[in-house]
């Protein structure tokens, strides 16, 4: 009895110390899974997944705090590419945090402008070009349509405008037969 | 003709509807009263117009200058008035309109100034080059790559083999044919400039076996030339592909992503050769060619030596047919063509043929039925890719398995769509993917643009509440030792005051001391 | 040495641990929907296998056994595997934090994987040596590893597939398991016995 006690504690303590070594030799620093997961989010940093930027909303989904259908401009492709990288069961956007729309671009009604810089202010990537007193502009190839800058306008000048297609954004879609077949599932 | 040819994989035999349209002898078509000349007609940045709405050009003359070094400049096929710049209805999968400069032909059909080239050899290979960009030559077989960069493969290569491609082998086709019957000088005048831009040392004339008049014409133009080697190579489907050819030809294969140029091969179409040939000995830039107009919808079908901008309306009447009678009209052939939105759209540099469907007289839809996984297309694809894979993964929206199983190596033949029982439309399936693809990593490329961007907006507004907060504390500490400052200066005024008012006192006490001594003096 | 390639091919191919014995079925079916995660799972499993199938031999032959403890048996075998899955998880998470997030519950899991326990009593009860315990549980791990492998191949191109809505996910995956099992079986007659 004496001895079954005392071996299993010392087999016990034996495995212990060298799991207590192992935990010292193979310490993790950071988490580069967050840099993955940052790495495939459209980076608008609109805040519709309700975390404050696209990198808490990866850190979230890191910590598995928040899900990965909470993105509507990274839509389903995001969905499907964290679902992915995570293997898990790819889901369709949570109808919480918005709904995929087709991207647009913000633009500014120029005789509408005051010139007060609120919109410069609340753009996330310096997108908007322009001081005080002066006049403001988008700077198109910039703008992500994250729609930041439409709250604090004081005269509702800016407009979010879908990007127009034309043949060199034009791309072949599906055949019909497939698209009919997804429309079907 | 003793060379070896080498084999590529799979290839169909389609039926060939070729003899349709050689009946007849090269016709020139009527002139236009309207020619509409898209941009957008290469491979590249769209050329930028040059005339303005309401001026007069001249035949030949410059209408639009090639934008950037992948562009090709346009040229006004006949004499006549700019009516219009702007958006028109153009012969593009997508159905888009873009920007057209129109013409309306004044009926002169006068000439502008031509600088013909007395002996090309006089010429370094660049300058060639150059006369050959400014005349908006681009591939005729139906790519539109600018030749004058064909031309041009840079200092460190050399290139051993040029290949003229007279196989035209896709189904009811015969422009190359005809050209190569009717003008075989022109042909081998255009490849010997080539030769002499390129500095190539071989040339090799490659003609499909169904062809036989073609190959009697052009190998008689060639004899005089020991350099210039005509080869008759097997019908097959798609011989006529670039990769495919020169696999046949020299026995090597293109590496996967790569340019003919790395194993110093370059291939030019015959048109395009004697459209080079035109521009160096003429002086005249690319503003015809022939196009193949066939099918049932014309009772006579023919090749016309057409200007560019035609409608393609105009020509199914010119060969017998009704307009209004059109089911369809396919820009190209039944196995690489594109079907047109519209009737009345132009024809650009890259038509080489006008399929046309009479609407009686329509293919018939086949059914699309589920994939057996039968490996037929795997049979049949000339590149040696897995079509069934491709298909999968696509459906499946595993693009990046995909691109993995070498997506971007398919030239859309269309070989595995022709074989498949089910009759798969497998062809749309890799379209698609590839523009997926493509959107993806462009908007890949944005995102990190984006986010570099937003970091370093963070990180400009953190260090300028650092900076705030510092200067914050730099003013607290000014304000306080000048506070301080201000105390000791008012110490020692106050103690200044005192020691004033105290010697004040002290000189009236004595005054007060004195004056009352002088009363003492004065009683005594 | 045939006794060793004998042990080797008994337990990759005639009795497969996962198909033949029934054994390890959690981590078979869980971990095999993507290639990456299987050939992570089947790599950190053979580590695991081998071992504990080393270390349990020499609890058992230098420990349970001198001192008649032979009824702890189960209990300090549970104890070896949970150390050295222990062990294998810090690892993992050092070298590859993606493996590690992906594979998530899975990696704990490898503890109560009946093949891992059941490779340890199936040595004490096959009355195995140092060598022959080592070889055995290598062998049953390659056997494993093997099949998760393809079964992970197979499930990739079934997602793919055009299965009936009634089937999708586990429905189709366990009868591919099953028939997977049925062709296992035609390795009955390679080893004797």
């Amino acid at each position: 009895m004496l001895v079954a006690i005392l071996s299993l504690s010392l087999l016990a303590l034996a495995l212990g110390l060298a799991l207590g070594f192992a935990a010292v030799r193979f310490k993790v620093e950071g988490d580069p899974l967050v840099d993955k997961i940052d790495a495939l989010l459209p980076q608008t940093q609109c805040g519709q997944c309700t975390y404050p930027g696209c990198r808490p909303y990866a850190t979230a989904i890191a910590n598995g705090e928040a899900d990965i259908n909470q993105c509507p401009p990274g839509g389903e492709a995001t969905i499907h590419a964290l679902a992915d990288l995570l293997d898990r069961e790819p889901k369709p956007l949570n109808p919480d945090n918005g709904v995929e729309k087709p991207k647009t671009l913000a633009v500014i009604d120029e005789q509408t402008c005051i010139g007060c810089t609120l919109c410069i202010q609340a753009c996330p990537v310096d997108a908007i070009l322009g001081a005080a007193k002066q006049m403001h502009t988008v700077i198109a190839d910039e703008c992500t349509g994250c729609e930041l800058c439409l709250p604090p306008c004081p005269v509702d000048c800016i407009d979010m405008v879908p990007i127009e297609q034309d043949i060199m954004t034009w791309k072949w879609s599906l055949p019909e037969v497939e698209q009919v077949r997804e429309s079907d599932q | 003709m003793s060379r070896r040819l080498s084999k590529f994989n799979g290839g169909v035999h389609p039926p060939q509807h070729k003899t349709e349209s050689t009946r007849l002898a090269i016709s020139t078509a009527q002139l236009p009263k309207r020619l509409t000349l898209p941009l957008h007609q290469h491979i590249g940045e769209p050329a930028q117009a040059l005339v303005q709405v309401g001026d007069h050009v001249l035949k030949g003359q410059q209408i639009a200058s090639a934008n950037g070094y992948v562009s090709s400049p346009i040229h006004a096929p006949t004499s006549g008035t700019v009516v219009a710049i702007g958006e028109y209805p153009i012969p593009h999968p997508s159905a888009l309109n873009a920007d057209c400069i129109v013409i309306e032909s004044d009926g002169e059909d006068r000439w502008g100034e031509r600088m013909a080239v007395a002996d090309y050899h006089d010429l370094s290979p660049s300058a060639l080059r150059n006369l050959i960009r400014e005349a908006g030559i681009v591939g005729l077989g139906g790519a539109g790559f600018p030749s004058y960069i064909k031309l041009n493969p840079g200092h460190d290569k050399v290139i051993k083999t040029l290949i003229l491609n007279g196989v035209e082998c896709e189904p009811y086709i015969t422009c190359d044919d005809i050209l190569m019957r009717e003008r075989p000088q022109e042909v081998i005048a255009g490849l010997r400039i080539a030769r002499h831009a390129l500095q190539a040392e071989h040339c090799i004339i490659a003609i499909e076996d169904n062809k036989p008049q073609a190959l009697a014409a052009i190998s008689a133009a060639a004899r005089d030339y020991d350099y210039i080697e005509v080869v008759q190579v097997p019908t097959l489907y798609p011989q006529g592909s670039e990769k495919q050819l020169i696999k046949v030809l020299t026995g090597q294969e293109v590496p996967s992503n790569g340019l003919s140029l790395q194993i110093g091969v370059v291939s030019l179409n015959v048109g395009t050769s004697a459209a080079i040939q035109r521009a160096i000995f003429h002086g005249e830039p690319l503003l015809s060619r022939i196009i193949t107009i066939t099918g049932n919808g014309v009772d006579s079908p023919r090749n016309l030596e057409t200007l560019i901008g035609t409608g393609m309306e105009e020509l199914v009447s010119q060969c017998d047919g009704d307009p209004e009678q059109l089911g369809k009209l396919i820009m190209g052939g039944p196995m690489m063509g594109f079907a047109l939105h519209r009737t009345d759209l132009p024809v650009i540099k890259t038509t080489n043929c006008v399929l046309s469907y009479h609407r009686e007289q329509m293919p018939a839809e086949k059914p699309v039925l589920p994939c057996i996984r039968c490996g037929a297309c795997m049979d049949a694809c000339p590149v040696e890719l897995l079509p069934q894979q491709l298909y999968w993964f696509t459906r499946s929206d595993e693009l990046d398995k995909a691109q993995d199983h070498d997506l971007f190596d398919c030239i859309e033949c269309g070989c595995c769509s022709y074989v498949c029982p089910s009759n798969i439309p497998l062809v749309q399936y890799y379209r698609f993917a590839k523009g997926e693809i493509w959107i993806r990593e462009r908007e890949r490329e944005k995102a990190e643009l984006a986010r570099q961007r937003f970091e370093f907006r963070q990180a400009r507004i953190e260090r300028r509440k650092a900076e705030h907060g510092s200067r914050r504390k730099q003013k607290a500490r000014a304000d306080k030792q000048r506070d301080a400052k201000r105390a000791e200066i008012q110490d020692a005024v106050e103690r200044a005051k005192q020691r004033r008012e105290q010697a004040m006192k002290q000189a009236g006490q004595w005054q007060q001391e004195r004056g009352d001594d002088k009363q003492d003096n004065t009683q005594q | 040495m045939t006794e060793y390639v004998l042990i080797l091919v008994s337990t990759v191919l005639v009795n497969n641990f996962v198909l033949t014995k029934f054994l390890g079925l959690c981590p078979f079916m869980g971990v095999s929907r993507k290639l990456e995660t299987a050939t992570g799972m089947a790599l950190a499993t053979t580590f695991v296998l081998t071992l504990s199938s080393v270390c349990s031999y020499l609890v058992n032959h230098y420990l349970l056994v001198p001192l008649n403890l032979e009824y702890l048996r189960t209990i300090s075998f549970i104890l070896v595997i949970a150390a050295v899955v222990q062990f294998t998880e810090m690892v993992i998470h050092k070298t590859s934090p993606l493996l590690y997030q992906v594979l998530g519950i899975f990696l704990p899991l490898i503890t109560t994987n009946c093949a891992v326990l059941g490779v340890a009593l199936l040595n004490v009860q096959q009355d195995f040596g140092f060598l022959q315990s080592a070889v055995y549980g290598f062998g049953a791990s390659v056997g494993f590893s093997m099949v998760l492998i393809l079964f992970a191949a197979m499930r990739e191109r079934i997602t793919a597939a055009d299965v009936p809505v009634a089937f999708r996910g586990p429905p189709i995956a366990l009868i591919t398991a099953g028939l997977m099992s049925m062709a296992f079986m035609g390795f009955s007659g390679l080893v004797k016995g």
